[in-house]
């Protein structure tokens, strides 16, 4: 009550505007460009060029258009899974170790039936499956601690990233390192068998990007008419109400980590499968990190998942153009990323609630 | 009414929130010597201009005078240094400090806790209010703590004192006691506003009444020269019927049997369900009567299942079904109205549609192919809507933009529109405007003339009168006997209800 400065509060709106609701990420992206502007005058830049590498060359280029798509679809498939446990108020951090794992067991079966000439028809399927999987039960890690001994999954999932980073590290340097690889920490390249095919003959994008479509048509569903959907929408806006409706809350966290660590898991195995066709020390630039941010700003719908995924693919491809044409460093991408997340949640919030700043009287 | 001149008077305050009125050009005059009743449905503005007056709300217009001089009250600390003090219905006492230190936070530091509280002792004593400033605030019934408050309010010394529904909390011997102390600040020429809905008890206590509805003064009157009714239409607008009595059943086969249950509470403070055991019969009403906190909702979770007990302390039926979950519950026809509308029957956020789905979705019905179907929730919402007179926009208006009232149709008229076998129903008007409490009481009875079994809990005394076949009470987690309503009187439940009959506790000082 002695405060003597302003003070500022949030007042819940009683009902959002639906336009608001609508405009709000857009007013987030625009608000970000703005901050970026700044960002490439302060390096001595002119933001404008700059915008014009970033945004409109690649949009412009079908080669370009393809690489948006290759990345947008690990980053909209993490997502999709994490928007799941964020609705639930589970907070899965570790969608990045998630995915290098499902990568590298995936990878696994590769290396493992490396120069099989026959019966490879199974290999493909083999490495997904197996990549899920291991996604999936190293998510379990954080929740089964959760619902046992009430373990922070937050702090659990985001330290299992660097065991399964190292994991993989040790295993490129160490047993599956490729004899003829000149002692590079790599694996031998992948065979054909266990290589993604494009999503149409001769096509730039590969069957993995179809495969995400797919996962987006089926949560919308799943999220928005189905029992299982129903309960983690509740679960989130009202515990208690969950459970007055007879959903447990254990099962249901175990679920939801299961599913988004196999969704990123798969990812993974996509990622190796489709795009680098190898193993090597480091198989993600940060996807199960952007992931967070392509969720949130999706609005934890599928279809917006969607939007967002190429939105922030388009930045890392921007970004690298930028870094050849103008040498502008790749860290502009991260820190424009960062504050892209800022102006979403801040939107987000000043939807749902207006401030009010009252002033203590003298 | 006396007519000397007023301690304090509120001049034709307004104050609007957004495009709701809440008070509009409302005047309040308040004589020394007098128990001014503020009389209103919920929402009608009572307590929007009882902040007003204790400066935690500033109002658009109007003006307040303090012995005829016009003052700004800018805060809670303006007002208390006025002469005016605020016992609210919500006690805002810290758990784990004592009566004294509770008392000293509102006090200038110096106040050491010592003399502190001899004082406290010298002013429990001058108004009648027992009270062991030593004693940590968990370990005191709902009554003592009212005191508390009181004290508090009273150490101040005020010259106005407002109470907010200060009976709903307490057993009718304690409201006796609350009353003779209220009589003895109104002799020592205090200002008293008392807030309440409980007509009998404004009539038998207070000298004037204003009566708001809308946000608007509808009347000033003596409520002693008014029937307890008129008071109501006044409050209202219009008539209530009365709820139709209940059939006097008892006797249907059992539905629902607690056989020693026992649930121990998870929390410190919390309270343990001990040694219930319990028969309720089809075709009649069984009223569970007891103060909020003496295991009520420690009773509704485990007669739900959102608690899980011994297999057999819960039978449904005939089935054992004590660790079984809410939904395998309600395959036995069992419905369930939890107390708390928001963020438990109902989610606000969601649609009314979604929210039906909530005590559906096990059920046959509403799902095909493991897909929710729309077309059918739909079509079912809006039965429940047009059957319970739910005042809404229609099946896909989020709950929170219905009214409390009409929520609470809602959520009963889910539960009651699969024409459920068993009901059991917590508070199941607690908040509710008086038409939708009549509306939901009447509910209740005719379901039990049908043949099914109904389990009420609630505070209100009256509500259970209203409905109920047989009565007991909740007292510190343990169960009275039963006994025939019309049998029992008021003075005798009340006993029960401050525990008497299970000898774990003293009632505290009653009388």
């Amino acid at each position: 009550m002695s405060a003597s400065a302003l003070r500022f509060r949030l007042i819940a709106r009683a009902r959002p505007s639906r336009t608001l609701v609508l405009l709000a990420p857009v007013l987030a992206v625009v608000l970000a460009l703005a901050f970026g502007a700044l960002m490439i005058l302060a390096l001595g830049k002119s933001p404008l060029q700059a915008f014009s590498v970033y945004f409109a060359r690649p949009l412009a280029d079908p080669f370009s258009l393809a690489e948006i798509a290759v990345k947008a679809s690990p980053l909209v498939m993490i997502a999709l899974g994490l928007a799941l446990c964020y609705r639930a108020n589970l907070w899965n951090i570790g969608a990045e170790g998630q995915f290098v794992i499902g990568g590298t067991l995936g990878g696994g079966i590769a290396v493992a039936t490396h120069g099989m000439t026959h019966a490879t028809f199974w290999i493909l399927p083999a490495m997904l499956m197996v990549g899920a999987l291991a996604g999936a039960l190293y998510a379990l890690i954080p929740a089964v601690l959760k619902v046992t001994l009430g373990v922070s999954e937050i702090l659990v999932s985001l330290m299992l990233v660097y065991v399964a980073q190292l994991f993989l590290d040790y295993l490129v340097r160490g047993p599956w390192r490729d004899p003829k690889g000149f002692n590079f920490p790599v694996t031998a390249g992948f065979d054909t068998a266990a290589i993604l095919p494009p999503l149409w003959p001769g096509g730039a994008v590969h069957a993995g990007v179809g495969l995400t479509l797919l996962l987006v048509v089926i949560m919308g569903v799943v999220l928005a008419s189905t029992r299982f959907g129903y309960a983690v929408r509740i679960t989130g806006l009202a515990p208690r109400a969950a459970a007055f409706a007879g959903f447990d809350q254990r099962r249901l966290t175990l679920a939801l980590f299961a599913l988004s660590g196999g969704l990123a898991g798969l990812a993974g195995a996509v990622e190796v499968s489709g795009v680098i066709n190898q193993l090597q020390p480091s198989i993600s630039p940060g996807y199960g990190f952007a992931a967070i941010i392509v969720a949130f700003l999706g609005r934890l719908s599928p279809w917006g998942i969607l939007v967002a995924g190429l939105v922030l693919a388009l930045t890392y491809i921007g970004g690298e153009a930028a870094q050849i044409a103008m040498k502008l460093p790749l860290d502009l991408t991260t820190a424009f990323q960062g504050v892209l997340l800022m102006c979403v949640l801040a939107a987000d919030v000043l939807t749902h609630y207006s401030v009010t700043i009252t002033r203590p009287a003298a | 009414m006396s007519s000397a001149p007023p301690l304090v008077s509120l001049d034709h305050i307004t104050r609007r929130f957004g495009a709701l009125v809440a008070n509009d050009d409302v005047s309040l005059a308040l004589r020394p010597g007098e128990i001014h009743a503020l009389l209103g449905e919920n929402g009608a503005g009572k307590s929007t201009l009882v902040k007003i007056l204790y400066g935690l709300i500033q109002p658009d217009s109007g003006t307040i005078n303090l012995d005829g001089v016009a003052r700004r009250i800018a805060s809670p600390q303006e007002a208390r240094d006025a002469g005016i003090g605020m016992v609210f219905q919500h006690f805002s006492l810290f758990d784990n400090l004592t009566v004294a230190e509770n008392i000293a936070l509102v006090l200038p530091a110096k106040a050491g806790l010592k003399r502190l509280e001899a004082r406290i002792l010298a002013i429990a004593e001058r108004y009648g209010l027992a009270l062991d400033p030593s004693r940590p605030i968990w370990s005191l019934s709902a009554g003592e703590r009212q005191r508390v408050e009181i004290v508090r309010a009273l150490i101040q010394e005020p010259r106005v004192l407002v109470l907010d529904e200060p009976t709903s909390v307490l057993t009718p011997q304690e409201a006796e006691t609350l009353f003779a102390t209220l009589n003895r600040l109104k002799a020592e020429g205090k200002a008293l506003v008392y807030i309440s809905h409980k007509l009998e008890e404004v009539r038998g206590l207070c000298d004037c009444a204003t009566i708001l509805r809308a946000g608007r003064v509808v009347a000033t009157c003596d409520p002693k020269a008014y029937s307890a009714h008129a008071l109501a239409e006044l409050m209202m607008g219009r008539d209530i019927g009365a709820v139709r009595p209940p059939g006097g059943g008892a006797g249907g086969a059992v539905r629902l049997r607690l056989n020693r249950l026992n649930l121990a509470s998870p929390d410190l403070h919390g309270i343990s369900l001990k040694d219930i055991s319990l028969e309720v019969h089809d075709g009649e009403v069984v009223g569970v009567a007891g103060i909020a906190g003496n295991g009520q909702s420690e009773l509704f979770a485990a007669l739900s299942g959102e608690s899980s007990t011994a297999p057999d302390a819960i039978a449904i039926d005939g089935h054992n079904v004590g660790d079984s979950d809410i939904n395998q519950r309600r395959g036995l026809d069992a419905a369930f109205v939890p107390e708390e509308r928001n963020g438990h029957a109902a989610v606000g956020a969601m649609s009314l549609a979604d929210n039906l789905l909530l005590s559906r979705h096990a059920l046959p019905g509403l799902l095909r192919h493991g897909l929710i179907d729309s077309a059918a929730l739909r079509a079912r919402t809006v039965e429940v809507i047009a059957s319970f007179d739910v005042r809404t926009s229609g099946p896909d208006a989020p709950a929170r933009t219905l009214s409390g009232g009409n929520l609470q149709k809602f959520a009963v008229g889910r539960e009651l529109a699969r024409a459920p076998k068993l009901l059991i129903i917590n508070q199941p008007t607690w908040g509710v405007d008086a038409l939708a409490a009549a509306a939901i009481r009447q509910a209740i009875v005719d379901l039990a003339a049908k043949g099914a079994a109904v389990l009420v809990i609630s505070q209100d005394l009256d509500e259970l009168y209203e409905v109920s076949d047989r009565l007991c009470a909740l007292a510190h987690g343990q169960l009275s006997a039963l006994h025939a309503a019309a049998a029992l009187d008021r003075s005798a439940i009340g006993l029960l209800m401050g525990g008497s009959g299970h000898a774990t506790r003293e009632v505290s000082h009653v009388g």
